[in-house]
């Protein structure tokens, strides 16, 4: 069948492509800062352009597990390592746009915006949170880390919401951009909800058939 | 005897402005052509919406010492880094979706608190009075400014020419909202049409003008031809463009932004580091035109012009009148 698991070397392939897809946004950013088209305002573009991007590898992220469930399809999941080191590969990219081409390393006015200014707050709380996470996403760490990799891993839903509303709060007026992603998310999420509630019930209702 | 002296160049031979822009285009196209396999979608490559069609240089204008000493943000900067959400919201959509839009013919409506409501075309309000040339700095509320040689005519005398009844104390500007050659009105982002306003006094101070033209040349669409309000102590929102109607009014207008969000936009909008916008800081600004690696300058009171339009606000309080 054609979504069935494909053999170690296919996958290999598949990885190569792949890893070579999600630096393109880079290269697109390196071409049009060489060319001298990014924009009147450079350092906006690359902030939004690896803000966006950040957002994007995070909701593929979350996109693996609803595909399984929608799909039966479970492979891909194996990619979700890359998907994941790719959004914090953006995130940082992001973060030193902010703090060094648009503040030039003013640490003060930094913390100030961070304290003061949600949307600023938010973002920078996503991206500490994910520091952990990508510390730890190696073999090693995972079964150094046993049981409670998978806990520390669950963070990764609390820090998609906050980059949503990261999104959200800096947008003057039209929200239609953060929205799209906003319900992109939802759907994610609610697709677990379901899936985890119909497991509830059907571990209640053997439980009932046992008694 | 001759005392006119033969041109090294032949007038035949050099290439008119037009052309040469074209030119240069077409170029930096081609340039971009070669890679569009690498990069893809014409959305990825910004600067080729630049192409601004039809420029016209506008016949006599006086230079003024206004902000002889600032160093002009560059004409393409101007004119692909807008907000105009008629055109739509993203900086450089108004460069793109405002090239079919006609400013002519164009007549300016003037209502309410006048002696008798009349209208007058574009082409009056060029020979109202002597055209000038100001060049202004322009704070955006968003964190960014340019410095713009605008030129118009002082508020004041289009003011003059309306002849306000005693009653006016305050002025509004009512821009277009036309759905068919305006994208942008059509998704309700704002409550159109875009208003904004002035107290009488604000309106008939010395810095504040009707603009027609930037760079000696007719106001670009994507700028707000073929008139727009420049206001340059206040956020650049204030600026209004495509203005189809003055009204003078008793009570102080609602303004676009008021409606859309009163706590975070107030009919003053003066420039002002100490007053932040609830969900960002205003105390300082990026210049457009430095480049990657050019830190952001301190904004200043009033952009700048505190010692001009200081008295206007003397005793009130700007926290609360924002």
């Amino acid at each position: 069948m054609r979504f069935s698991q494909p053999d170690k070397s296919r996958l290999r392939w598949i990885r190569l492509v792949l890893f070579i897809l999600a630096l393109i946004p880079l290269a697109r950013l390196v071409w049009l800062a060489a060319t001298e088209s990014l924009s009147a305002n450079p350092i906006e573009f690359i902030e939004r352009s690896t803000g966006t991007w950040a957002l994007v590898m995070l909701l593929i992220v979350l996109s693996l597990t609803p595909l399984r469930l929608l799909t039966g399809v479970a492979w891909p999941i194996q990619l979700r390592r890359m998907a994941g080191l790719f959004m914090f590969f953006y995130a940082c990219l992001h973060f030193t746009s902010y703090i060094w081409l648009d503040h030039w390393f003013d640490w003060r006015e930094i913390s100030k915006h961070i304290i003061k200014h949600p949307y600023v707050l938010v973002g920078f709380l996503a991206f500490m949170l994910s520091i952990p996470l990508a510390l730890t996403s190696s073999n090693a760490m995972m079964r150094k880390l046993g049981r409670r990799w998978k806990h520390l891993h669950a963070m990764v839903y609390p820090i998609a919401i906050l980059a949503v509303l990261h999104f959200w709060w800096l947008v003057k007026k039209d929200i239609r951009e953060p929205l799209a992603y906003a319900v992109v998310l939802l759907l994610l999420l609610g697709i677990r909800l379901i899936h985890w509630q119909k497991n509830l019930q059907r571990a209640k209702h053997t439980g009932n058939a046992g008694s | 005897m001759l005392i006119v002296k033969k041109p090294d160049i032949l007038s035949s031979e050099i290439t008119p402005r037009e052309v040469f822009d074209n030119r240069r285009r077409f170029i930096k196209a081609a340039g971009f052509g070669a890679a569009a396999g690498l990069v893809a979608s014409a959305g990825f490559l910004p600067s080729l919406a630049s192409a601004t069609s039809q420029r016209q240089k506008i016949a006599s204008f006086n230079k003024t010492a206004y902000g002889k000493d600032e160093q002009l943000t560059g004409y393409e900067d101007i004119t692909t880094y807008n907000n105009f959400y008629e055109f739509g919201t993203s900086k450089s959509d108004p460069a793109v979706h405002s090239k079919l839009f006609k400013p002519t013919p164009w007549t300016l409506s003037i209502e309410g608190e006048v002696k008798k409501p009349k209208k007058i075309s574009i082409e009056d309000i060029f020979k109202l009075a002597p055209l000038e040339e100001r060049i202004y700095r322009m704070r955006c509320v968003e964190g960014w400014s340019m410095v713009i040689p605008w030129v118009g005519l002082p508020l004041a005398k289009l003011i003059q020419y309306a002849e306000p009844t005693g009653n006016a104390r305050f002025v509004e500007f009512i821009s277009l909202a036309d759905p068919k050659s305006m994208p942008g009105v059509r998704v309700p982002i704002l409550d159109w049409p875009y208003r904004e306003g002035l107290r009488m006094d604000e309106a008939m101070h010395p810095l504040t003008i009707m603009a027609v033209g930037l760079y000696g040349e007719v106001l670009p669409n994507q700028n707000g031809a073929p008139m727009r309000l420049v206001v340059p102590w206040k956020y650049g929102f204030k600026g209004a463009k495509t203005i189809v109607a003055l009204r003078f009014t008793e009570k102080m207008p609602v303004t676009a932004w008021m409606k859309a969000g009163p706590s975070e936009y107030g009919f003053y909008a003066n420039v002002n580091p100490e007053v932040e916008h609830p969900r960002w800081s205003q105390s300082t600004e990026r210049r457009i035109g430095g480049g990657l690696f050019s830190p952001r300058i301190k904004t200043r009171m009033f952009n700048g012009y505190a010692d001009e339009v200081g008295q206007l606000y003397a005793g009130m309080d700007l926290r609360k009148n924002f």
